[in-house]
C-alpha cells in the first residue's frame, strides 16, 4: 500500500533518512521503533508529504505521492505534538477540517470524541488545553474520517493511563477491519497485543523489518521489549 | 480553495490588528482632509502618510501573521489539500484584509473629499502597495524558518524601500552628474514599488516641484499616459513575482 524506495532526506549535514525502503501492506499494524532521532517522524513526515525528500519515491497505492494530494484523504495522522491555531476552540477545528475535507455529517467516525469527552468542553480554545488533551484532539481527528491508513506518532504520550487505554482499544478494533496501522512509541510494552510486525530503525537506516512472530523465533523471547533488547544487545 | 480563504479571513478578522489599522487610516485620512482647506493638498500631505504606514503595516503584520499560523499550515499540509491551494489561500486572505482595510480606511474619505483621476489613481496604487507588500513580506517569512530574523528582514526591506533606495539614487546621481543617467534612472524607479507609485500619483497631480530628480525625469521621458501604463504593469509584476518565488519555495518546504 505504502512503498518507500530509497529515500533519503538531509537536514543540513544530518542525514535524517540514509537510503531506507520500505513496504507496508494493508491489514498490517506495523510498530516503528529506534532511539530519539533516528528519522522516524521524518520517515512519517515525508509519507504525509509534509518533508519534502532528497532523492528517492515513496508511493501510495501505486501512485507517486510527489505530485499527488488526494491520498492524504485516506490517511489520518497523529502528531507527536498536536499544533493547532491557538484561538480556535475545540469545535470549530472539528468543524473546520469537516468542512476542508468536505463531509458533512455522514461517515464520520466520532467514537474517539464521545469517549474522551471531548463533546463536553467543545467550547475550548486550543491554547487553553492541556497537552494531553490536544492528544486526544489529534487522536479524535485523525480517525473522524474514518481512513484506510492510519499514522500515529507516539500516541499515548502525555495520555492519562484510560485515556491511553480507550485509543489502544480503537486502535485494535480498526486494524482488524483490515487497515493499515503504523505507530512509532518508546512504550514497547504496549505495543505487544497490537503489532504485527516491526521495523527497527538507527542513525536513519532501517536495520530491519521483520514480522513479530519471526523476532519472537529468532530471539526466543515472547516480550517485544525483551527481544529488541536481545538485538540491540547483539547487533 | 474559498474555504480556506474563508478561514483566513475570519481568523485575521478575529484578531483585532487589522480593525485597529483600518480605524487608524480613517482618523488620519479625515483629520488631513478636514485640516487643509484644499482638498488636493489634503491629498497630497495623505500621500506621504500612505507611502510609509501602508507598506509597513502590510509587510509587519503579513510576516507575523505567516509565522503565527505556521501550526495551521501544519495542519492543512497533512490533508488532502495541495500545497499551492494553501499557500494562495494564505496570500488572498492577507492581501483581501490588507486591501479591504486601506479601500475603507483611506479609500472611503478620497472618494469623499476627492473623486478626481488623482484621487482614483492613488486608491488604486494604495490597494496594489497593500497586496505587493503582502507578497514580499510572505516570500521573506518563507525563506527564513527563524521568526525574529524573518521579521528583522522584513523591516530592513521596508527600510530599504522607503529610505534607502531614495538615498543610494541620490548618491549615484550624485557621484556620476557627469553622466548621461537619465535612462538608467527611469529604470532603477522600476525597482522601487513606494517611488513608482509616488511619482505616479504625482505625474497626475502635475506638481513638478514635488516630484524630485527621479520623477522629473520619468515625466519627461514617458508621458503622462504610458508612463501611467507602464507603471501599473511594473507594479502588478511586483505582486507576481514575490508570490510566484514565495509559492515555489513553499512547495519545497519542510514542514
Amino acid at each position: 500500500m505504502i512503498i518507500a524506495s530509497n529515500v533519503s532526506k538531509k537536514f543540513g549535514k544530518l542525514k535524517a533518512l540514509d537510503d531506507v525502503s520500505v513496504t507496508c501492506i494493508k491489514g498490517e499494524c506495523i510498530a516503528l521503533i529506534g532511539p530519539n532521532g533516528c528519522g522516524k517522524t521524518t520517515l512519517i513526515k515525508s509519507i504525509l508529504g509534509m518533508v519534502v525528500c532528497d532523492s528517492g519515491f515513496i508511493t501510495f497505492n501505486g501512485n507517486n505521492i510527489r505530485h499527488d494530494w488526494k491520498y492524504r484523504a485516506q490517511i489520518g495522522y497523529m502528531p507527536q505534538i498536536g499544533r493547532y491555531p491557538e484561538n480556535m476552540t475545540i469545535g470549530q477545528v472539528l468543524d473546520m477540517m469537516k468542512d476542508i475535507r468536505g463531509y458533512k455529517n455522514e461517515n464520520l467516525d466520532e467514537e474517539l470524541i464521545s469517549q474522551f469527552g471531548l463533546r463536553d468542553i467543545l467550547k475550548k480554545r486550543m491554547s487553553t488545553l492541556s497537552g494531553g488533551t490536544r492528544q486526544k484532539v489529534s487522536a479524535a481527528l485523525a480517525f473522524l474520517f474514518d481512513p484506510d491508513v492510519l499514522i500515529m506518532d507516539e500516541p499515548t504520550a502525555g495520555l492519562d493511563p484510560v485515556s491511553s487505554e480507550i485509543l489502544k482499544e480503537k486502535i485494535l478494533t480498526e486494524k482488524n477491519t483490515g487497515k493499515l496501522v503504523l505507530i512509532t512509541s518508546h512504550i514497547l510494552s504496549e505495543l505487544d497485543d497490537l503489532i504485527s510486525q516491526v521495523i527497527y530503525m538507527q542513525d536513519g537506516r532501517i536495520c530491519f523489518h521483520k514480522s513479530i512472530t519471526s523476532l519472537q523465533q529468532e530471539t526466543g523471547e515472547a516480550k517485544l521489549s525483551k527481544a529488541i533488547a536481545h538485538v540491540m544487545l547483539k547487533g | 480553495m474559498k474555504k480556506i480563504i474563508k478561514y483566513v479571513i475570519i481568523d485575521i478578522l478575529r484578531n483585532k490588528i487589522v480593525l485597529a489599522y483600518t480605524a487608524f487610516l480613517l482618523l488620519i485620512s479625515i483629520t488631513i482632509f478636514n485640516l487643509e482647506d484644499n482638498s488636493a493638498k489634503g491629498l497630497l500631505s495623505l500621500l506621504n502618510i500612505i507611502l510609509i504606514i501602508v507598506p509597513l503595516v502590510s509587510m509587519l503584520f503579513s510576516a507575523i501573521y505567516v509565522y503565527n499560523s505556521s501550526e495551521f499550515l501544519e495542519l492543512l499540509v497533512s490533508q488532502p489539500l495541495k500545497r499551492k491551494t494553501i499557500w494562495l489561500s494564505l496570500f488572498f486572505g492577507l492581501a483581501a484584509s490588507m486591501a479591504f482595510a486601506f479601500f475603507i480606511g483611506a479609500g472611503i474619505p478620497i472618494l469623499l473629499y476627492e473623486a478626481t483621476p488623482t484621487g482614483f489613481i492613488m486608491l488604486g496604487t494604495g490597494l496594489l502597495l497593500s497586496v505587493i507588500f503582502v507578497a514580499i513580506a510572505m516570500l521573506a517569512a518563507v525563506m527564513a524558518r527563524d521568526k525574529a530574523k524573518g521579521i528583522g528582514v522584513v523591516i530592513l526591506l521596508w527600510l530599504y524601500f522607503s529610505i534607502i533606495f531614495d538615498g543610494l539614487v541620490l548618491f549615484v546621481l550624485f557621484q556620476f552628474a557627469d553622466y548621461p543617467l537619465e535612462k538608467s534612472m527611469v529604470a532603477a524607479v522600476a525597482f522601487n514599488p513606494i517611488d513608482l507609485s509616488r511619482i505616479l500619483i504625482l505625474l497626475k497631480m502635475d506638481v513638478s516641484a514635488l516630484m524630485g530628480y527621479t520623477g522629473a525625469i520619468f515625466k519627461d521621458f514617458f508621458g503622462a499616459q504610458t508612463g501611467l501604463l507602464i507603471s501599473f504593469a511594473v507594479l502588478f509584476t511586483w505582486i507576481v513575482i514575490p508570490a510566484w518565488l514565495s509559492l515555489r519555495k513553499f512547495n519545497r518546504k519542510d514542514l
